[in-house]
C-alpha cells in the first residue's frame, strides 16, 4: 500500500481534463436518441388526460385506428396492470392510466404511426369519455377531512411521512438564550434539460424487449420496465444512449413513453421512437417539490445553536416518485453543514393533483438551506453577531459525529467560509455598499452518494485489449458530468497509461454490470472506488504474468507511463503491451478486472432516520453581491464567490464545470423558475415563459470565481468526494440574504419576483412614512 | 405522397434535391430528410438555440425557418463542409480544451453562433460575447466556460489570422 503522499503524486489525476467525448459533441457526431433512425421505424405520440381528476369512462379508438398510416393504438388496458415505481411501498405508477387520471397531462393513450404528424392527427380521433371528478390542488386541502381521495392506499392523501428526533428539543428550546421561527415557502422548478426525452422501443418476435434511451439510471428503468410489464428483466434490455441533460426526474425512472414505445413496438413488430416535445417536458411532473418549511431554531446568546425543529409539507403531485425518500433527505440533511444537538424533523408529502415531483439536482437538500440559512442572517443580526462569525461558531468540523449519526471525515467547513470572504472582499462590502446594492452569504452541504435501502453497490469491469488499452464498463452514465472522463482517468492512473487508452463504454444492461446508475452525487465516490478496484485486479494479474517473466516479485511492480517496473530496481520493466500479449497469446490470459463498492456493511434506519448516510460529506460557502433596480425590482447578479471542499478534485476542469453550473441552476431557482399552476394547469409550458438562466444573467467573469478547498476524503477514491450538487445549496439563501442588504426587504418564498421585491420595497417606505 | 414539392438545398456545400411539404422546417428536413443530426431539436420554438445553422452566414433558428425559404441560400450546419472549415474546428477545439461541453445537447447550435459571432466580431467582449449568446440556453455549464471557449477560439483564430 503506498503512503498517502505518494499517492497524490499523480500521474493522471488532478489535472484539467477535456471531456473524453467532448469532440463528438461538439462535433454533432454524439447520437442521442432522437438521432436513432431504424428502418421501418415507427413514430408515436401520447394522449394526455385534460382533467386534473377524473374516471376513464371509455375511449374509442376506431377512428384513429382508421387514419391512414396509423399502426397501432394503445391504452392502459393494454398492460397488465402492474403498478411499478421507486420505491417499494410507494408503487403507484402504471405505463397508461387504466380507470383514473390524477393530473392534467397524465397519459392515457399512445398512438403508432408512419410519421410524428400522423401520429399527431390521430391524437385528435381517439375519443375518451371521462367523468370528471373533484379535485385539490394544495397540499393544505388535501389533507383534509372531506377532500377528494387521490389515492385509494393513502389516507389524508399522505403519500409519505417521516420523522425524527435527536436529543431533546424541548428541553433545549427551554434552556436556549433565543428561540425564533419562521415558515419559508419554495416553488416547482423543473429539470430545465435541453434534451427532451426521447427513447426507442423494439420488442421482437422471440419475447426481448429492447430500450435505446437518455437514461440515467439505465438499470432503474430494466427493472421498472420488467415491473410494468410484468415480464423477466432478463428479456429486457436497455441501452443508454448520450444523455442530454438529467439533473433527475424522467431520465431517472421509465416513463409512460418508454413502456409505450415497447408496447405499440410489440403491437407493430417495428422499432417505435417517441421524442417529447418541450411542452409535454414542461407539463408533465418530475419537478422539485414544492415545501412550506416551518422552522424554529433556539440558541445561545452568543448564536450557538441549540435546537432545530422543522415541520415541512411538501406538494408531491399526483404520485410518489422518489417522494419518500425526498423528505426523508430534507431531514437527515439539517444536520449538515452546522451542529445541531437537538432536532426534530416531521414532515408530510401530499398527493395533489398537479404533475408529481420528485428529485432535481440538490434534491430537497436546496429547499432546506434556503431556510436555514435565511433565518441564520437573522438570527445573527438579531444577537449582533457577525453572519459569518455565527457560521463558524456552529461549522461542523472533521471527525465530528452529527446527532443523527453521520459520521464526518473530511468537512473543510472553515476554510471555504475564510475563502470566500477573502474572495468577495466581504468585510470590505457587508454593511458598506451603496445603496439598492447589497451582499449576502449562504453555506450548504451535500453527500457523496446516499446508502440506499434497494440498490446501493456500484460496480466496475475492466478488459484488457492486446494493445495494451482496456474497455471500462460500470453501471453509471455520463450525463454530461464527466463520468467518462474522471472514471478513465482513475483506470489510467492505476494502470499506469493514458485517458485515451481507456474506453468507456455506455451502459448496455446486456453487457454492463449493474449499478444503480447515477443520481445523488454517487458515482465519483462509489463508482470511482469500484473503478479503482477493477483496475487494481488487472495489475495485479498483469503483475502475475510480469513478475514470471522478469524474475520479480510482483508485488515490488509498479504501472508507471505504459511501462511494469521493478521499485527496487528501476531499471529492470518492461513495456505493458508486452507482457499483456505475452499473457494474452503464449498464455491464454484474460486480463478482465472487477471492482464494487458497496458500503453497506452498516445499515441506516429510516424509521428513526439514524445512521451514516453516505460515506461522505461536503460543505459550501458562497456570498453573492446583488444590485436591485428600485424603479422596477429587478434584481441584477453582480459577484458570485464560492467555495467547497470537494476532496480531491481528480478533474478540476470538470469540477469547475460542476460547481458553476450548479450554482448558476440556483440562480435560476431563486430569482426567476416557477412553473406556474392555476388548478392543475401548468400556465407557463414553454421555455419562453418558464425562464432559465441565460449568460447574461451571471456576473461578469472577473466576479464570478471558485475555489476548492482541497482535503484529502479517506472514503473517496484518492481523496475525492461529489462536486455537482452541493454547489448550489448555499446560493439561494446567499441572494435572499442579499436582496435584504440591498432593500431591507426579507423574502420567506421562491422565487424572489421583482414584484414581490418591488412590493416589500413600497411596504418598507410605507412604514417608514408611518413612523 | 401528393403534397410534397420538390425542393433544392445547398447545405454546407453541397446540394440537394429532394421533396417535401411545404410546411417543415428546415430543422426537420436536415434531421429527418437529410440525416444531418448534429443539428439539435429542443423547444421547437426559437427559445433555447439548440437548433442554430447559418443562413449566408447569419445564425438562425432553423426550427423556426421553413425549409422552403433556404431555397438558394447557404445553409451551414455544425457538420461542415466536407474540405473542412479552420475556423469552425478551432471553435470546436477551443469548446473541448475548455470545458464548455457537458451533456453537449446545446454545444452544436453554441458552436455555431460563435462561427457567426467570430466572423462578425473577431474579438469580441465579453458583453459582446454573453449578448451573442443570448438565447442560447445552456442548462449545464453556467455559460462560464462557454465564455471562455469563444474568447480562446477569438484568440486563437485572431493570432493565426496573419497568415
Ligand atoms: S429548437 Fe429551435 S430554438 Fe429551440
Ligand atoms: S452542455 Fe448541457 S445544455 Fe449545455
Amino acid at each position: 500500500m503506498m503512503n498517502r503522499d505518494s499517492q497524490r503524486e499523480f500521474q493522471v489525476l488532478g489535472k484539467p481534463t477535456p471531456k473524453k467525448d467532448a469532440p463528438q459533441k461538439a462535433a454533432g457526431r454524439a447520437e442521442f436518441a432522437d438521432d436513432i433512425s431504424m428502418p421501418g421505424m415507427l413514430h408515436g405520440k401520447l394522449l394526455r388526460s385534460p382533467h386534473p381528476h377524473a374516471r376513464i369512462v371509455a375511449i374509442d379508438a376506431s377512428l384513429a385506428l382508421a387514419l391512414p398510416g396509423v399502426r397501432a393504438v394503445i391504452t392502459g388496458r393494454d398492460f397488465p396492470g402492474v403498478r411499478y415505481g421507486n420505491l417499494p411501498q410507494t408503487r403507484d405508477y402504471l405505463p397508461l392510466a387504466i380507470d383514473t387520471v390524477r393530473y392534467i397531462g397524465e397519459e392515457v393513450a399512445a398512438v403508432a404511426a408512419v410519421d410524428e404528424d400522423t401520429a399527431e392527427e390521430a391524437l385528435d380521433l381517439i375519443r375518451v369519455e371521462y367523468e370528471v371528478l373533484p379535485a385539490v390542488f394544495d397540499p393544505e386541502e388535501a389533507m383534509k377531512q372531506g377532500a377528494p381521495q387521490l389515492h385509494g392506499q393513502s389516507p389524508g392523501n399522505v403519500s409519505a411521512h417521516t420523522e425524527s428526533h435527536f436529543g431533546d428539543v424541548e428541553a433545549a428550546f427551554a434552556q436556549a438564550d433565543y428561540v425564533r421561527e419562521d415558515v419559508f415557502e419554495t416553488q416547482p422548478v423543473k429539470q430545465g434539460m435541453l434534451e427532451p426525452h426521447a427513447c426507442v422501443g423494439l420488442w421482437d418476435g422471440f419475447g426481448k424487449a429492447t430500450l435505446w434511451s437518455c437514461k440515467m439510471s439505465p438499470y432503474a428503468v430494466w427493472r421498472q420496465l420488467a415491473m410494468g410489464l410484468d415480464i423477466k428483466p432478463g428479456d429486457i434490455r436497455v441501452v443508454q444512449t448520450y444523455v442530454g441533460g438529467g439533473f433527475s426526474g424522467g431520465k431517472q425512472e421509465a416513463m409512460p413513453m418508454d413502456f409505450c414505445a415497447l408496447m405499440l413496438s410489440k403491437k407493430t413488430g417495428r422499432p417505435v421512437k417517441l421524442v417529447h416535445t418541450m411542452e409535454e417536458v414542461l407539463i408533465i411532473g418530475h419537478m422539485r417539490h414544492p415545501m412550506k418549511i416551518w422552522l424554529r431554531t433556539g440558541t445561545t446568546k452568543d448564536g450557538r445553536i441549540l435546537a432545530q425543529h422543522v415541520k415541512l409539507l411538501a406538494n408531491g403531485g399526483a404520485y410518489s416518485s422518489i417522494g419518500g425518500f425526498s423528505i426523508f433527505l430534507a431531514g437527515a440533511m439539517i444536520n449538515l453543514p452546522y451542529r445541531v444537538p437537538n432536532m426534530k424533523f416531521e414532515a408530510d408529502r401530499v398527493y395533489t393533483n398537479n404533475g408529481f415531483c420528485g428529485a432535481l439536482r440538490g434534491h430537497t437538500v436546496v429547499q432546506m438551506c434556503f431556510a436555514r440559512d435565511s433565518q441564520l442572517e437573522k438570527i445573527a443580526e438579531d444577537l449582533a453577531i457577525d453572519p459569518l462569525e455565527i457560521r463558524r461558531r456552529n461549522a461542523i468540523q472533521d471527525g465530528d459525529v452529527t446527532a443523527n449519526g453521520f459520521r464526518i471525515n473530511t468537512f473543510a467547513f472553515d476554510e471555504c467560509i475564510t475563502r470566500v470572504a477573502e474572495m468577495s472582499g466581504w468585510y470590505n462590502k457587508k454593511g458598506k455598499l451603496p445603496k439598492y446594492r447589497g451582499i449576502g452569504f449562504g453555506c450548504g452541504a451535500h453527500l457523496s452518494g446516499a446508502r440506499l435501502m434497494g440498490h446501493s453497490a456500484s460496480t466496475a469491469e475492466m478488459r484488457m485489449l492486446e494493445d495494451g488499452t482496456v474497455h471500462l464498463t460500470t453501471g453509471s452514465t455520463d450525463v454530461g458530468q464527466g463520468v467518462e472522463t474522471v472514471m478513465s482517468m482513475i483506470a489510467a492512473e492505476v494502470l499506469g497509461v493514458t485517458v485515451d487508452d481507456v474506453h468507456y463504454l455506455k451502459v448496455d444492461s446486456a453487457a454492463t454490470p449493474l449499478d444503480p446508475g447515477t443520481f445523488g452525487s454517487r458515482v465519483t465516490l462509489f463508482t470511482g472506488n469500484a473503478v479503482k478496484q477493477a483496475a487494481e485486479d488487472i495489475c495485479r494479474q498483469l503483475a502475475e504474468v510480469a513478475g514470471e517473466r522478469m524474475g520479480v516479485d510482483p508485488r515490488d511492480l509498479m504501472f508507471f507511463r505504459h511501462e511494469i517496473i521493478n521499485r527496487k530496481d528501476e531499471k529492470q520493466r518492461c513495456s505493458l503491451k508486452e507482457i499483456v500479449r505475452w499473457g494474452m497469446f503464449q498464455q491464454g490470459r484474460i486480463f478482465s478486472g472487477r471492482g464494487s463498492y458497496g458500503y453497506s456493511e452498516e445499515k441506516i434506519d429510516f424509521r428513526t432516520g439514524h445512521g451514516n448516510l453516505s460515506p461522505a460529506y461536503n460543505p459550501t460557502a458562497c456570498a453573492v453581491e446583488v444590485e436591485v433596480d428600485p424603479e422596477t425590482g429587478r434584481v441584477t447578479v453582480v459577484g458570485l464567490w464560492g467555495a467547497d471542499d470537494s476532496g480531491t478534485p481528480l478533474n478540476p476542469l470538470a469540477v469547475k464545470g460542476q460547481v458553476i453550473g450548479a450554482a448558476v441552476m440556483s440562480i435560476g431557482h431563486a430569482l426567476y423558475e416557477n412553473l406556474i399552476r392555476v388548478d392543475g394547469k401548468v400556465m407557463n409550458p414553454s421555455l419562453r415563459d418558464y425562464k432559465m438562466p441565460q449568460a447574461t444573467d451571471l456576473p461578469k467573469l472577473a466576479d464570478f470565481k471558485h475555489s476548492n478547498v482541497i482535503t484529502w476524503e479517506p472514503e473517496g477514491p484518492f481523496g475525492a468526494k461529489e462536486a455537482g450538487q452541493g454547489a448550489g445549496t448555499g446560493v439561494i439563501a446567499a441572494l435572499a440574504n442579499a436582496v435584504y442588504d440591498a432593500t431591507g426587504v426579507r423574502l420567506t418564498s421562491l422565487p424572489m419576483t421583482p414584484e414581490h421585491i418591488l412590493f416589500g420595497m413600497k411596504r418598507l417606505q410605507a412604514q417608514n412614512r408611518g413612523q | 405522397m401528393n403534397d410534397l414539392i420538390p425542393v433544392s438545398l445547398r447545405v454546407n456545400g453541397v446540394r440537394y434535391d429532394i421533396a417535401i411539404r411545404p410546411w417543415r422546417t428546415l430543422l426537420e428536413v436536415l434531421r429527418e430528410t437529410l440525416g444531418m443530426t448534429g443539428t439539435k431539436r429542443s423547444c421547437g420554438e426559437g427559445q433555447c438555440g439548440t437548433c442554430t445553422v447559418l443562413i449566408d452566414g447569419k445564425a438562425v433558428n432553423s426550427c423556426l425557418y421553413l425549409a422552403v425559404e433556404a431555397q438558394g441560400k447557404e445553409i451551414s450546419t455544425i457538420e461542415g463542409p466536407p474540405e473542412g472549415d479552420p475556423a469552425l474546428e478551432q471553435i470546436q477545439r477551443s469548446f473541448v480544451a475548455k470545458g464548455a461541453v457537458q451533456c453537449g445537447f446545446c454545444t452544436p447550435g453554441m458552436v455555431v453562433a460563435t462561427r457567426s459571432l467570430l466572423s462578425e466580431i473577431a474579438e469580441p467582449s465579453e458583453d459582446e460575447i454573453r449578448e451573442a449568446l443570448v438565447g442560447h440556453l445552456c442548462r449545464c455549464t453556467g455559460y462560464v466556460q462557454i465564455v471562455e471557449a469563444i474568447q480562446d477560439a477569438a484568440s486563437q483564430l485572431a493570432h493565426k489570422g496573419g497568415d
